[in-house]
C-alpha cells in the first residue's frame, strides 16, 4: 500500500503541538520591521496521532539489522547493542551546549578522551581526532594532514595521489577535493596492489597513497611492507583508509604496517548504529609527527589533571565541522569497546574472518570468485556464470529481497566484473549464514530454470522495481507547491 | 557498421565535416554501453573545445562519461533539444542524438582519427 | 554483552568447512612479527559495569535541564517533543543503511523526500539535497558550489558569519588558490559595527556568504547585498544558523539567495555536545546539477505505483570519483528523520509560536538588561532571540561567575573578535522562562555591582 506524503495527510488547522495558548504569542513580532518577516509559512498540518502512525508505517517499509541479515559488502552492518542507545540519551551528555564552559562538561570530554586512547591504542598510533563527522570527512582530514606535513617541510612539489583502482570512489573524490590529481595504480593477479607499477608512478612529486586494508576485495595486502617503503623512499605518506578495519583489529595494529594515518568509521567497527545513511564519526589516527597539525579544538590535559578543550595550535589544519565532532556517536562507541575490552576485540575481527571464509566456502562452487584465495571480514563474488542464463547480479540482489535478506554490495569494485560483495559481519550466527548460502544457492538454480522470475524479482514488496531512469531524466525532488504549482525540477 | 562519412575517436565519438563544419556525437557502440541516457551535459555556444579534451558529461542512471572532442574549435551550436529528450541520443546517435556542432581550427584533424572500419576493428578487439 | 554468537562446536564445523584448523590460520597474510600484538586496552565489563561507567561520567557534567541556558550561538536549547524521539528511536529507522536498495527502503526515501520539500518550503528555495553534516560543513559545501558554477575565485563573506563556519570554509578552500574576503566587525561609540560585505564583492567574486541573523543577533534587510550579487554576477549565499528564526523571518529565497544553507539542529533535535546535528542546503532549480549529497526523488514502479529512489547519482563519488560535486557519502539521514518529525507535528502554528515565544523572551532579557549599570546592548537593530552585551568583566571570567549561580552565560566573543573580549551573545528560546530571566538579570546586576566595588575601592 502506498503511504501518503505527508503534505497529503495536511488538514487546514490541525495543530499537533501548542506551546503556548494562541493569545499568548499575539504580540510574537514585536518591533520587527514588516520588511523582515515572512509571508506564508507552507508547513502540513497534522495531529501528533496522525504524524506517529505516518512515521510506523513507513518504518515497516524498511529492512534493517534488527530485522534481518544485512550482508552489505564494506559497510559492516553489525548488530547495534541497545545499550549503546540508552547511554547516549543519558541527559547528562544529550542535554549538553557545545559552548559550555569546559568545568561544567568534565565527564564529556573524559568520554573524548576515552575514546581517544583506546582508538589510537588499538590501531597503533599516537595522535587522534574524533572531529571528522563520517569517513569521507575524515579522509579529507587525513590527506589536509598529509599536505600540512608537506608544507611544513617547505616542499611543494607534490600534487600527484596514487590510489589503486579497487578504492572507493570517496578516495579520489578526497583528492580532488584538496586540488590534487590522481593516478591509478592497477591490482595485480593476486588481488594485490601492483607493486611494479607503484614503484614506477612513486616519485619526488608524489603526495602520498591512499590505501585500504584489506583492499576492497576484501583481501589483505601481501606486499604492504613494501608498498609503504616505496612510498616513503618517494617522499610521500601513506593514507589508511580504515572502512575495513573490523577485519582486523586485535589481529593487527594499522600503525605497525607502514601507515602514517588511517581514517576509522566508528558505525562500522564499533558498532554505531547506521543511521538510515548518517550520522557516522570518522575519528583519525596518526603517526606523532603529524600531531601539531591535528584539527582544532583538541582535548588536552592540564597539569592539574582538568581536561579542556585547546584552541591553541598554531599549525593546525583548521576546523571541519562546527564544534567538536559527533559526541553522540562517539558516547555510543565507547560503550561498545568498555563491553568488549581486550577479549572481545579480538574476537570481533576473528570471527567476522571466519564467518566471511565460511560463506565464501560455502559458495564457491556455484558463484565465481575471482580472486579466491582466504578473505579477510568480505569477498567479491561475480555473477558472471548466471549471466550467461540472461541474469544479471542486478537480479540475483532483487531475488534476495523475496527472502528478506538485504542484497550484498553489488557492481563494487568496479574492476570486478557483475561483482557481488559479501560481508557477514561477526555478529551473525551460523543459522543465519547457512540460510543465506542456501538461499544464495537456490538461486543459481533458479538462474538455470527460471531465469524470467528471477528477473521480475522483487515479487512481494510494497513497490516493485522502480524506474531510474525517469527519475533521473525528469526529476520529482519535492512533492507540490502549496501555490499549487507542480515544479518538476530539470537542470 | 557504422556510418562511413565521418570518422571516430577511441573514446567513441564520431565527427562528420559538413559545409566546413563539424557536427559531433557518440557512436551506437557508446549508447549502447551506456544504457538509458539521463542527462547531457554540453558547453555554450561561443565555447572553444580541444582535441581529445572534455567538453561535457553524458550521464545515464549509473555511470557518467566525458565527452571528447574529435577537433580543436569554436562551438557553433549545441542539441538543445537534449535537454528535454536525453533518450534521443540512444534513439537516434548518428542523427537527431547529435551533440555539438563546432567550427574547426583546421578540417584536416579529423583525418588522423579512425574510419568506420578501423572503429569496428578497434571496437571488436575492447 | 557477548557479541559473537558462535558456539564452539559451529566454529569447528565451519572451519572444517573452509579446511583450516585454526582461526588464527585465517591471519595468513598478516606478517607474522606484527601478528596478534599486545592490546593496551582494558579487560572487558559486563553491561551492569558499562552502564554505571558510562552514567558516573555522565553526571560529571552540569547539562541544561539543571541550568538556566542563555547560550545559542549555532546550537540552541529548544525543546524536542517526546513524539520526535520516539519515531527517530524505531530502529526500522536507525540500523538501516543507505537506500541502496529501494524496495527494502521506502520508509527512508520516503521520509528524505518529505525532509527535502519540507527543506524547500522553509528556506523558500526551489530543490533540497537529503542534508549534509552540519551547518558549518553545508556552507563550505555551498561555497565550493558556487565555484564550480561560476568557475571564479574569488569568494566574500561576511564578518559576523559564525566563526566556525567561517573557519570550516576557510578549511574546504585552503590550496585552492582562491581569494578569501572577510568584511570588518569592530565596534565604534554606538556599538557594534558590521560592515556589509557588498563592498567587497566584484566581477571576480564567484559568491557572499551571509548569516541571517547574523552571529551578534542581528536580522539585516538583504535587498541590497542580493543586488550588488545579482549586478557582479556572483551567488549570494543565505546561511541560518538558528532554523526556529524561520517560524518568523523572511526565508532565505526570498532574499534571492542562490543558494541556502543551514542548521537543521534548533528543529527538534537535542543538544549532544555539538553533534551529531544536521545541514541544511537547497538552491535554485538551475544550480541542481552542482547540489552536492544524497538526493531522493519520485517515480513509479512498473504497475504505476508511486515510490522514491536515490537519483543524480551521477554527481556522486561512487560514480565520478575524482570529478563529483563532492567526497560526501553519508548524509545524516536519521537526523533528517529528527526534523521531518518535527516540522509534522509543530505544522505552521507550532513553528509560529516557538519563534514568537524565543523572540519574546529574548526582548523582555534584553530590555532587563540594557538598563542594568555598567552593561552595554552592542547589537543594535532587530533581532530575533540573541543579542550582544558588552559586560563589565572579560567574558570568560563573566561566564564562570555565572555558572556559580547555576546559569549558562552566554557565547564570549574573546576568542573570535579582539577587543569584543567582554562582550557575550546572550540567546533565549521558548524554553526560558520568566524566572530564569529574573536569575539572569540578578546575577548579572550583582555580578557587576561587585566587579564595580573592587574596582573603585583602593586595593
Amino acid at each position: 500500500m502506498v503511504e501518503p506524503l505527508l503534505s497529503e495527510l495536511s488538514r487546514a488547522g490541525r495543530v499537533g503541538q501548542r506551546f503556548a495558548a494562541p493569545e499568548g504569542c499575539l504580540d510574537a513580532t514585536g518591533d520587527l520591521p514588516a520588511g523582515l518577516l515572512r509571508d506564508t509559512l507552507p508547513l502540513p498540518e497534522l495531529g501528533e496521532l496522525d504524524v506517529v502512525r505516518h512515521f510506523t508505517h513507513l518504518s515497516t517499509m524498511n529492512h534493517s539489522i534488527d530485522a534481518g541479515f544485512y550482508p552489505l559488502g564494506s559497510c559492516t552492518m553489525k548488530y547495534n547493542p541497545k545499550v549503546n542507545e540508552d547511554v547516549a540519551r543519558l541527559p547528562g551528555f544529550a542535554q549538553l551546549h557545545p559552548y559550555q564552559p569546559d568545568e561544567s562538561v568534565q565527564g564529556a570530554l573524559q568520554v573524548m578522551a576515552e575514546l581517544g586512547d583506546l582508538l589510537a591504542a588499538i590501531t597503533g598510533f599516537e595522535a587522534v581526532t574524533l572531529q571528522p563527522a563520517a569517513g569521507a570527512q575524515a579522509e579529507l582530514c587525513g590527506m589536509l594532514l598529509i599536505r600540512a606535513f608537506h608544507r611544513a617541510r617547505g616542499d611543494k612539489r607534490r600534487t600527484k595521489v596514487l590510489i589503486p583502482d579497487s578504492a572507493h570512489g570517496t578516495n579520489p573524490a578526497t583528492a580532488a577535493m584538496c586540488g590534487y590529481s590522481t593516478v591509478s595504480i592497477p591490482t595485480d593477479r593476486r588481488g594485490n596492489v601492483d607493486l611494479a607499477r607503484l614503484r614506477d608512478e612513486a616519485d619526488d612529486e608524489t603526495v602520498g597513497l591512499m590505501l585500504t586494508n584489506p583492499n576492497t576485495l576484501g583481501l589483505f595486502e601481501q606486499e604492504i611492507f613494501e608498498v609503504a617503503e616505496t612510498i616513503h623512499k618517494a617522499g610521500g605518506l601513506v593514507y589508511g583508509d580504515g572502512a575495513n578495519l573490523n577485519a582486523i583489529i586485535g589481529a593487527v595494529k594499522p600503525g605497525q604496517l607502514g601507515f602514517d594515518v588511517l581514517h576509522i568509521n566508528t558505525h562500522k567497527t564499533f558498532s554505531t548504529p547506521h543511521g538510515g545513511g548518517g550520522p557516522g564519526c570518522g575519528p583519525v589516527v596518526a603517526r606523532d609527527f603529524l600531531e601539531p597539525f591535528l584539527p582544532r579544538p583538541v582535548v588536552a590535559r592540564r597539569p592539574t589533571g582538568e581536561l579542556f578543550l585547546d584552541w591553541d595550535r598554531p599549525q593546525s589544519i583548521g576546523e571541519l565541522k562546527g564544534f567538536w565532532g559527533h559526541f553522540g556517536v562517539m558516547a555510543r562507541a565507547l560503550t561498545y569497546l568498555a563491553l568488549q575490552g581486550d577479549q572481545g576485540i579480538r574476537d570481533i575481527s576473528g570471527a567476522a574472518v571466519l564467518n566471511a571464509n565460511y560463506l565464501r566456502a560455502r559458495l564457491a562452487d556455484v558463484y565465481d570468485i575471482p580472486f579466491d584465495r582466504t578473505c579477510m571480514h568480505e569477498f567479491v563474488a561475480s555473477g558472471r556464470r548466471q549471466r550467461q542464463h540472461g541474469v544479471r547480479t542486478l537480479d540475483i540482489a532483487k531475488r534476495l529481497i523475496d527472502f528478506d535478506i538485504h542484497p550484498p554490495t553489488v557492481y563494487f569494485p568496479l574492476i570486478v566484473e557483475e561483482a557481488i560483495m559479501i560481508e557477514p559481519t561477526e555478529a551473525e550466527n551460523k543459522d543465519t549464514l547457512d540460510r543465506f548460502a542456501d538461499v544464495m544457492l537456490q538461486i543459481a538454480r533458479e538462474a538455470e530454470e527460471a531465469p524470467e522470475m528471477i528477473r521480475a524479482a522483487p515479487h512481494a514488496r510494497t513497490v516493485g522495481r522502480l524506474d531510474e531512469v525517469a527519475a533521473a531524466r525528469k526529476p520529482m525532488l519535492r512533492w507540490p507547491r502549496s501555490d499549487g504549482e507542480h515544479l518538476e525540477a530539470r537542470a | 557498421m557504422d556510418p562511413t562519412d565521418r570518422r571516430y575517436t577511441k573514446e567513441h565519438e564520431w565527427v562528420k565535416i559538413e559545409q566546413e563544419l563539424a557536427l559531433i556525437g557518440i557512436t551506437d557502440f557508446a549508447q549502447d554501453q551506456l544504457g538509458d541516457v539521463v542527462y547531457v551535459e554540453l558547453p555554450n555556444v561561443g565555447d572553444r573545445v580541444e582535441m581529445m579534451k572534455p567538453f561535457g558529461v553524458i550521464e545515464s542512471v549509473k555511470t557518467a562519461s566525458d565527452l571528447y572532442a574529435p577537433v580543436s574549435g569554436e562551438v557553433i551550436e549545441v542539441n538543445r533539444s537534449l535537454v528535454d529528450e536525453p533518450q534521443v541520443v540512444n534513439d537516434a546517435p548518428y542523427e537527431r542524438g547529435w551533440l555539438i556542432k563546432v567550427k574547426p581550427d583546421d578540417a584536416a584533424q579529423v583525418e588522423e582519427l579512425m574510419t568506420a572500419e578501423q572503429y569496428a576493428e578497434n571496437v571488436g578487439e575492447s | 554483552m557477548a557479541f559473537v554468537p558462535l558456539t564452539s562446536d559451529e566454529r569447528q564445523s565451519m572451519l572444517q568447512e573452509i579446511g583450516v584448523a585454526d582461526v588464527a590460520d585465517l591471519f595468513a597474510d598478516v606478517p607474522a612479527h606484527v601478528r596478534f600484538p599486545q592490546l593496551d586496552v582494558p579487560s572487558p565489563l559486563t553491561e551492569i559495569e558499562t552502564v554505571r561507567k558510562m552514567t558516573e561520567l555522565a553526571e560529571q557534567n552540569r547539562h541544561v535541564g539543571q541550568l538556566a541556558c542563555f547560550i545559542g550561538a549555532g546550537a540552541y536549547n529548544h525543546y524536542v517533543p517526546s513524539v520526535v524521539g520516539h519515531m527517530m528511536g524505531r530502529s526500522e529507522f536507525y540500523t538501516s543503511y543507505t537506500p541502496y536498495q529501494p524496495e527494502m527502503a521506502q520508509g527512508t526515501l520516503q521520509y528524505m523526500f518529505e525532509f527535502q520539500s519540507l527543506v524547500c518550503d522553509l528556506l523558500e528555495m526551489d530543490v533540497a539535497n537529503g542534508s549534509v553534516y552540519d551547518g558549518p560543513s553545508a556552507a563550505a559545501e555551498g561555497v565550493l558550489m558556487a565555484l564550480r558554477i561560476t568557475r571564479r575565485d574569488r569568494v566574500v563573506l561576511a564578518g559576523s558569519v559564525h566563526p566556525e563556519y567561517r573557519a570550516v570554509v576557510a578549511s574546504y578552500l585552503d590550496g585552492r588558490g582562491i581569494d578569501l574576503a572577510t568584511s570588518d566587525v569592530g565596534l565604534d561609540g554606538q556599538g557594534l559595527r558590521v560592515r556589509s560585505p557588498a563592498e567587497l564583492v566584484d566581477e571576480r567574486t564567484a559568491c557572499c556568504v551571509v548569516q541571517q541573523p547574523d552571529f551578534f543577533g542581528t536580522v539585516h534587510d538583504l535587498d541590497d547585498l542580493s543586488r550588488r550579487c545579482r549586478e557582479a554576477g556572483a551567488l549570494l549565499i543565505v546561511a541560518v544558523a538558528e532554523p526556529a528564526s524561520l517560524g518568523m523571518l523572511k526565508p532565505p529565497g526570498s532574499w534571492g539567495a542562490d543558494i541556502a544553507v543551514g542548521e537543521g539542529q534548533g528543529l527538534g533535535l537535542p543538544l549532544n555536545f555539538g553533534g551529531p546535528y544536521v545541514g541544511l542546503m537547497a538552491c535554485k532549480q538551475e544550480h541542481l546539477r552542482h547540489l552536492p549529497g544524497r538526493i531522493v526523488g519520485a517515480t513509479n514502479d512498473h504497475d504505476g505505483r508511486r515510490g522514491f529512489v536515490l537519483t543524480l547519482q551521477a554527481r556522486e563519488q561512487h560514480i565520478r570519483r575524482e570529478k563529483a560535486t563532492s567526497n560526501i557519502c553519508t548524509s545524516q539521514t536519521l537526523l533528517a528523520l529528527g526534523v521531518t518529525v518535527y516540522l509534522a507535528t509543530l505544522g505552521p502554528e507550532g513553528l509560529r509560536q516557538v519563534a514568537g515565544l524565543s523572540h519574546k523572551n529574548a526582548r523582555a532579557a534584553r530590555d532587563a538588561i540594557g538598563k542594568l549599570p555598567g552593561y552595554d546592548i552592542l547589537s543594535d537593530g532587530p533581532f530575533f532571540n540573541e543579542f550582544t552585551v558588552r559586560c563589565p568583566m572579560d567574558g570568560p571570567a563573566m561566564r564562570a561567575a555565572l555558572l556559580e549561580r547555576s546559569i549558562l552565560g552566554g557565547y564570549p566573543l574573546a576568542r573570535d573578535y579582539p577587543g569584543l573580549d567582554d562582550a557575550l551573545v546572550f540567546c533565549c528560546t521558548e524554553r526560558t522562562t520568566a524566572a530564569e530571566i529574573e536569575q539572569l538579570v540578578t546575577a548579572l546586576g550583582e555580578i557587576g555591582a561587585a566587579q564595580w566595588s573592587s574596582r573603585s575601592s583602593p586595593s
